[in-house]
């Protein structure tokens, strides 16, 4: 089953389009078939009414969504990068 | 790297003091404007941006590095400007807006489409997670010395 991922930052165009691209390819690698779409932080309301299995964010979120939320900024310094794609992952296995 | 394809040699500051995020984007963005790159109005955008969602990135070693940037409608062409600061200034943590960042290095960007520009962006992130880069990035004397980093 296709998992949908919301990927957000600050003006939907910049730090998401980097941290959306390399999600796509760790779930390619690791066998998950995923959406992405790519938003501004106030955004995400609209597109939850759609709805989606995750929430990977590069900017600081001001609200609780209801779904798994992930911190992003590692696939922009690489910082504890393997953490945080095995979060994601670990996520959409369930 | 794609990032030389963005970024002129008008667009490189060194050695820019400021004791503000808002001196920073101020110089900065004044530079891009001055070239045409970006709209009059891109400056005062950025710094609201900053001041709702900052850009600042805690590279884990010596020097941490901001990014700021802003919507498209502020853009003419898409470019990079690039700042060494002569000392620290305080930018906030992008994912942690209360955190201060200490920055050293700001790479300005300015995109024109949504969504694009991917591989000069990844090549922005791929120069941020190499501390060695950004280093010598750092203690760079001159714009020449710059741009053979970053090739």
């Amino acid at each position: 089953m296709t998992k949908t991922i919301i990927v957000s930052c600050g003006t939907g165009i910049a730090t998401s389009t980097v941290a959306a691209k390399a999600i796509e390819e760790a779930c390619k690698k690791a066998g998950i078939s995923v959406i992405t779409k790519q938003c501004k932080g106030q955004e995400i309301p609209e597109l939850l009414k759609q709805g989606a299995d995750l929430i990977v964010t590069t900017s600081t979120l001001r609200f609780d969504p209801g779904i798994p939320v992930v911190k992003g900024l590692a696939f922009l310094t690489g910082i504890g990068i393997d953490g945080v794609v095995k979060e994601i992952l670990d996520i959409l296995s369930d | 790297m794609k990032i030389k394809d963005y970024l002129s040699k008008e667009a490189v500051i060194l050695g820019l003091e400021a004791s503000t995020s808002e001196e920073v984007i101020r110089r900065l963005g004044g530079k891009l404007r001055d070239l045409g790159l970006v709209k009059d109005n891109f400056v005062e955008a950025a710094l609201e941006r900053e001041a709702n969602m900052p850009t600042g990135l805690p590279l884990g070693g010596e020097y941490n590095a901001a990014i700021p940037h802003v919507d498209i409608e502020y853009v003419n062409k898409s470019a990079l400007g690039l700042a060494i600061l002569k000392e620290d200034v305080v930018f906030y943590n992008m994912v942690e807006s209360d955190e201060e960042v200490p920055c050293r290095l700001v790479i300005m960007l300015a995109l024109d489409q949504p969504k694009s520009q991917i591989e000069m962006l990844q090549s922005v992130a791929a120069l941020l997670q190499s501390p060695e880069t950004v280093k010598k990035l750092v203690s760079a004397k001159t714009t020449e010395e710059v741009f053979s980093i970053l090739s």
